[in-house]
């Protein structure tokens, strides 16, 4: 323990205690927003709990309790716990780590819990060579010092394992910092930087486009300083009737030019669990809205001029093509869902056509002016959820560091060798091999008789 | 022969290998024994074929994917984690009461899985949120933590049984349980390899939410109650480590910690609202 820092408050933060006792209320409390609905508008806890318990909740922040005061400043003193908890044992650590292992008293290895005795022909200066060989063949490079009766001969493995529990200390400090940095309360209120980190989504009909976002929560107006287009919306279905597919292809334009995007086009099948990432900030594909309008792309074949338009229905629009309009005249419609369209097509170089066709499907209509595609669907707009975390690669680095930190604190360990070579009574010599492991003794034990009986066997 | 009877045969065996345990327990037959262990390893054959078959059966409706997407199928896996690790354990370490304390909950999950209304046994497709590589890799860390917490937890119970009968007598139920070192230092092995594969699960977790979703954390009750989990283990290993906790005090929170994971696994879908609805039926 240190000597030097003995001041009260750093007293209570090295406390283990305190690590256990925070611990537990950290579990403790973090049960309230599992039980209380968190984030619902007042009105809801006072229908369910009633009005004086609504108030109540709403003063201790119980109704959004994972970002309140008290339970930040739990995690804040967590942390300091945890740093101060570290600090005050790394130099022991470090201590043991770069301990003088040779300046052991021999008679102590007699003592040591793994140990055996070989008796060798040679002499103690050969015997000592052999040893060393031996132990550095075997990936124990030794370090040897004369003794008094004899040659002392020291090897290790994996001292620096026993920093791996201040690596899973670390890690979460890493993690909470990610955490921190990618804040939106924090780039807005201490950083005064609200684009440095946010949280937020966009509702994006078929082929419009948007250059901003708002927050969540909060509702503010955030400028993407580019541009999001949505080019298409579809859901895809399993036979029995389950979505199997949320799709948009958007684009993303910068001064009005769509960008070539990471997978080599400039247009991206947005869906669930494969979101499209531009200059740091994150489109996820999360929710959809149908409309009574109509997206149509009329197209003329022979030329491959497109036309993309919205319509409602009942109505009629005029062509950029000569003297081509057409319109809707009705719809089936499934829940929300239309499934099929009735379409009037007209023109001055011949009678109108009528026909029905399916929602999405592409109509052919030969006319005497041209060969015409028609595809007409119902509007949809996609709504993304759009986030910046500068944090997150923080977050995961932590995360290795802690999958790595527990591995080398549970399941390696800091290992030592001893030999002591001295002259044996009459002649040759005797070679004491001793051994510890600071954790998991009992593999150690079985490497430790495994590598000594080779010895023997080999030299004797 | 289709995966439901194979399962319906993985249930029988694993039944058959608690009534064979508790025999050992309670007559000391070294033979009930060996017949006990060799029913949870002819179980966790036949639910490997069997979770292998469902498999492919999916592959033959079209729907194609791991048998690991809802209530049923994660009970099943659960069942065969802690089966297969226990099985593991008795190898290692040659303690086979301990079946008598484990293979009840392998049994209690199947049974549950094969026979309650609520759960739904087909195969069903997967909806958006859950097509995901990171599937497999969250629900099997996850698992193997849980399977490892069950094993912690029953090691806790045969403590406090141990503890609680004083000179085990011979002849008594308690004097053919393991000494009382040994069980404490296996509690303590379990909870460590289980903290692990837990803190794994919860980390992919986290990067597949945040994939999906674009937050890694948003403290919906499966995850806060994760934590929980995570928090009460932490706490556990940091007892005995700087405290020198162990014995009964070990024992009561490997129990606590297990009940904190059967909320976390199986409390959360029925009890409470989140985004992990995808388990409840």
């Amino acid at each position: 323990m240190s000597t030097k820092k003995k001041n009260p408050v750093w007293t209570f933060f090295a406390s283990v205690k305190l690590a256990l006792f925070l611990l537990f209320v950290l579990a403790a409390t973090s049960i309230i927003g599992t039980i209380i609905q968190q984030n619902q508008p007042f009105s809801t806890y006072v229908h369910e709990y009633g009005q004086k318990t609504a108030e109540l909740f709403q003063k201790l922040e119980l109704t959004d309790m994972y970002n309140s005061w008290w339970f930040l400043s739990l995690l804040g003193i967590f942390s300091i716990n945890l740093i101060v908890c570290s600090l005050e044992r790394i130099p022991n650590v470090i201590r043991i780590v770069k301990k003088d292992n040779l300046a052991i008293d021999p008679a102590r290895l007699a003592k040591m819990g793994l140990k055996k005795t070989v008796s060798l022909a040679s002499s103690p200066d050969e015997a000592v060579l052999t040893v060393d060989n031996f132990l550095t063949s075997k990936g124990w490079k030794a370090d040897r010092r004369e003794k008094k009766g004899g040659t002392l001969l020291y090897a290790e493995k994996g001292a620096w394992t026993r920093f791996g529990v201040y690596i899973v200390h670390l890690s979460i400090l890493v993690i909470l910092l990610g955490a921190v940095i990618g804040s939106p309360t924090f780039a807005k209120k201490v950083l005064h930087k609200p684009k440095f980190a946010f949280k937020g989504s966009i509702m994006i009909p078929e082929s419009r486009q948007t250059d901003y976002i708002y927050s969540l929560p909060g509702g503010e107006k955030i400028d993407l300083g580019f541009a999001v287009r949505c080019n298409f919306f579809t859901i895809e279905y399993y036979s029995n009737g389950m979505p199997k597919t949320y799709l948009s292809k958007v684009s993303v334009l910068e001064n009005g030019k769509p960008v070539v995007l990471d997978n080599g086009t400039t247009e991206w099948d947005l869906k669930v669990n494969r979101p499209l990432t531009y200059r740091g900030i994150t489109f996820y594909q999360s929710s959809y809205q149908p409309y009574s309008d109509f997206l149509t792309i009329l197209k003329k074949k022979e030329t491959d001029q497109k036309e993309t338009k919205i319509i409602s229905g009942g109505h009629q629009i005029k062509t950029g093509f000569a003297n081509i309009s057409f319109g809707i005249l009705n719809q089936e419609v499934r829940g929300e869902a239309v499934q099929r369209i009735k379409i009037w097509f007209g023109g001055d170089d011949a009678a109108p056509a009528i026909f029905w066709v399916n929602n999405g499907q592409k109509a052919i209509i030969k006319r005497p002016s041209g060969e015409y595609e028609l595809i007409v669907k119902q509007l949809y707009a996609t709504g993304l959820q759009v986030t910046k975390d500068p944090g997150v690669w923080f977050v995961y680095i932590g995360c290795g560091m802690m999958l790595l930190g527990l591995y080398v604190a549970f399941f390696m360990s800091h290992r030592k060798i001893y030999c002591f070579v001295s002259p044996g009574k009459s002649q040759g010599c005797t070679v004491l091999f001793a051994g510890s492991a600071h954790k998991n003794k009992l593999g150690f034990e079985k490497v430790f008789f495994r590598l000594v009986n080779e010895f023997e066997s080999g030299n004797s | 022969m289709n995966s439901s009877q194979l399962f319906g045969i993985t249930t029988l065996s694993y039944l058959f290998s608690s009534i064979f345990y508790a025999a050992l327990l309670i007559f000391k037959s070294k033979k009930a024994g060996r017949l006990g262990f060799w029913s949870a390893v002819f179980g966790v054959l036949v639910q490997t074929a069997a979770l292998g078959l469902r498999w492919y059966e999916s592959y033959q409706i079209g729907i194609g994917h791991a048998p690991l997407t809802n209530m049923y199928e994660s009970l099943v896996f659960f069942a065969w984690c802690t089966t297969l690790f226990y099985i593991y354990i008795e190898c290692r370490y040659k303690a086979s009461v301990v079946g008598a304390f484990v293979m009840p909950f392998a049994v209690a999950a199947m049974a549950y899985a094969s026979f309650a209304s609520r759960i739904n046994q087909e195969i069903s497709p997967l909806v958006p949120a859950l097509q995901s590589n990171w599937l497999l890799a969250h629900v099997i860390t996850c698992f193997i933590g849980y399977g490892a917490f069950a094993v912690a937890g029953g090691l806790g119970i045969m403590y406090l049984i141990k503890a609680r009968s004083g000179s085990n007598p011979p002849g008594s139920v308690a004097g053919s349980l393991p000494e009382l070192r040994v069980i404490d230092d296996l509690t303590h092995k379990t909870i460590i390899f289980g903290f692990m594969w837990l803190s794994a699960g919860i980390i992919t977790g986290a990067v597949w939410a945040n994939e999906a979703w674009g937050t890694y954390w948003s403290w919906d009750p499966k995850e806060t109650w994760s934590i929980i989990t995570w928090f009460i283990y932490a706490l556990t290993l940091h007892a005995r480590f700087t405290r020198g906790w162990s014995g009964k005090r070990i024992a009561w929170l490997a129990i606590l910690g297990f009940i904190s994971v059967f909320f976390t696994y199986f409390g959360v879908n029925f009890l409470l609202a989140g985004l992990h609805s995808y388990g409840s039926s």
